[in-house]
């Protein structure tokens, strides 16, 4: 099983993300996703700088993954599609079926990232001979589902390659609206990049104090974050082949080497420190945690 | 422009049909569609008195088969679409793939229509679903402004149906999971957004409160009308500020757009609605083919009425509209 390391959610200034990737080059994940996949407003590091830090970690031996904008709604942003899609010598992975659209008439491999609706065989075997060779399952769907896709895939003779969203704050919406601009009072337009502030998005509470969404721009997140760290023996035992971690500004090594933990057979342990969850994978509500379950 | 109306009971729909829709469209009383609500939806012979009564005036029938299946239930989708297909309906709207693939192939006869589920938002997304399932129109979701809609319809290869008034959702549809994240379902997983089951009212000395599985989404207080409680419209603390972080109740509005939609090419405009009661419909339905018939008079001079705006605040959520991510500003 690999590790990968997803695309980064939020917006950190240029020099942390610098860091932050350089970092990673010491550390055991095997795959890394790089670009921009919530906000076309964002501009730290613009699609040059992306790609040059990809030519750059994959010189040093990573495998890296172009990834891109899962709501696509402007001309802009379908030309800065295109432009990731025509890059040579990388996956790309669509989070928008305006990429499949664009990688499959290319004739090229791609990756379905987690917000392409796979939630059947019948799907994924589509978007397999379109050209899909790797898929990230949504978030929403359970380890039970996953089995069941996995068992009726083998039997129809396709490959592809699982992965499974495994630590992080859960992607769940995107809007037209920027809800941190508009904590701010800020219009979109005029957003100031505000996002900025919130290296891991801005919490936000139910009346009686309960962690409920994160805020992170035009994405709504989960408030508790998702860990599938007891899962990984399960996820092994099911076929999955990447187990995906979003960067998080601090304690990423510490996340990492967990897993690697983890995928290499030794015992571990879900610490419970700030708000977890992994409700979706045993099919209930995605807030809640279930802990001491195993196979 | 085609008025395509909700309809989520028998009775609904023959208001609808009454009031002037030029299409309604309906659910089968199962997960198959978004709109799984007790109550709701059609089967049995209720299912041919409906598709006979719209079709029979005129009035053409829709069937949203438009939630995702998983591999367990996929034979009840599948079954759905051969259902639809047999009773002679004028288009089924789908959304995922799997489905999608198998009514295009199975039945290349029926009109497919893309729903807002497929989450298409662009003009290559579009490209996509039509070139491999051949569908003939797609209902964008309400995440684009006016200007971005007239980018879109310029280059569509289908024809398009937007929204033009009821509930509004505040995510890109096809692609919100915050239900499933309080409650086990989703709209694409259940069929469901907030399901009725984990709702919950209770008064407290803080107020009338209304819960879904167990998290407070709103306060109210003791007298107000309280909302069902969506999680996109709910009150919550932010670093101590308390407010509508997402968006307040309110509801889409696009009369004054009639003109400009009309402009840009769009083929319908639909209204939202079948978990509303047959009040609802008839005095939405009606005040819209009023603008629309207008409109077709007299379009260069058209101006939406004021009775027409006081009408639709009645049945408005939190008693206001909105032109929402279709005007900018609001964005």
């Amino acid at each position: 099983m690999q590790l990968s390391l997803g695309p980064l959610q939020y917006l950190w200034p240029r020099q942390q993300v610098f860091d932050f990737y350089e970092q990673m080059l010491d550390l055991p994940v095997d795959v890394i996703y790089l670009g921009e996949t919530v906000c076309s407003k964002r501009r730290e590091l613009k699609t040059g700088d992306w790609l040059d830090l990809a030519a750059n970690l994959a010189r040093k031996g990573k495998e890296v993954v172009l990834s891109t904008l899962a709501l696509i709604e402007a001309e802009s942003e379908l030309k800065t599609l295109r432009r990731i899609c025509r890059t040579e010598g990388f996956l790309v992975e669509a989070n928008d079926l305006a990429a499949v659209e664009q990688l499959a008439s290319q004739g090229v491999p791609f990756v379905c990232g987690h917000s392409i609706n796979i939630y059947n065989t019948h799907s994924l075997a589509f978007l397999i001979r379109q050209g899909a060779r790797r898929w990230v399952m949504p978030v929403e769907l359970s380890a039970a589902t996953l089995s069941d896709i996995l068992q009726e895939l083998a039997g129809q003779q396709l490959q592809v390659e699982t992965e499974v969203f495994s630590h992080g704050y859960l992607p769940l919406a995107y809007s037209a609206r920027c809800m941190t601009a508009r904590y701010h009072q800020l219009p979109k337009d005029n957003c100031q990049f505000i996002c900025r502030e919130y290296p891991q998005g801005l919490p936000a509470r139910s009346q009686e104090g309960e962690p409920l969404f994160t805020m992170n721009g035009i994405q709504t997140q989960s408030g508790a974050i998702y860990n599938l760290l007891d899962q990984v023996p399960r996820m092994r035992a099911l076929g999955v082949n990447l187990v995906r971690l979003s960067p998080a500004p601090s304690g990423m090594e510490e996340i990492i080497r967990s897993f690697d933990a983890a995928r290499r057979g030794e015992p571990v342990q879900v610490e419970v420190g700030e708000p977890t969850c992994n409700g979706y994978w045993f099919a209930e509500p995605g807030m809640i945690f279930k802990s001491g379950t195993s196979l | 422009m085609e008025l395509v109306c909700p309809a989520g009971s028998l009775p609904a729909l023959k208001v609808a049909v009454d009031e002037g829709a030029d299409a309604v469209y309906i659910g089968f009383r199962d997960n198959t569609n978004a709109r799984h609500f007790a109550g709701l939806n059609f089967s049995g012979d209720q299912l041919h008195q409906a598709i006979g009564h719209a079709q029979d005036r005129g009035v053409k029938v829709f069937v949203a088969i438009n939630t995702y299946p998983q591999p367990r239930g996929w034979k009840n989708w599948q079954n759905a679409v051969d259902q639809a297909a047999d009773l002679g309906v004028d288009a089924l709207i789908c959304a995922d793939m799997g489905v999608l693939e198998y009514a295009s192939r199975r039945h290349p006869g029926v009109s497919l229509h893309l729903s807002v589920q497929g989450s298409a938002t662009n003009y290559e997304a579009l490209r996509f679903y039509q070139r491999h399932f051949n569908i003939r129109r797609a209902v964008l979701p309400r995440v684009l402004s006016i200007q971005q809609v007239a980018q879109v319809a310029a280059q569509s290869p289908v024809d398009l149906e937007v929204f033009g008034f009821g509930s509004l959702c505040i995510m890109a549809e096809g692609r919100c999971m915050l239900s499933s994240y309080v409650t086990d379902q989703s709209p694409n997983t259940g069929g469901a957004c907030s399901p009725a089951q984990h709702v919950r009212w209770q008064e407290t000395p803080q107020g009338l409160e209304s819960r879904l599985n167990g998290v407070l989404v709103d306060r109210y207080p003791t007298g107000a009308k309280a909302g069902y409680p969506v999680l996109c419209k709910g009150r919550f603390d932010v670093q101590g500020q308390v407010y509508h972080a997402i968006e307040e109740p309110t509801s889409l509005n696009t009369l004054e757009l009639i003109p400009k939609l009309a402009e840009i090419g769009i083929k319908a405009i639909k209204i939202e609605g079948r978990q509303r009661s047959p009040a609802y419909v008839q005095q939405v339905v009606r005040v819209w083919r009023q603008a629309l018939d207008q409109f077709r008079t007299t379009p260069g001079s058209f101006e939406p009425k004021p009775r027409w705006q006081q009408a639709l605040d009645k049945v408005s959520e939190g008693a206001q509209t909105t032109l929402g991510a279709y005007h900018r500003p609001w964005q």
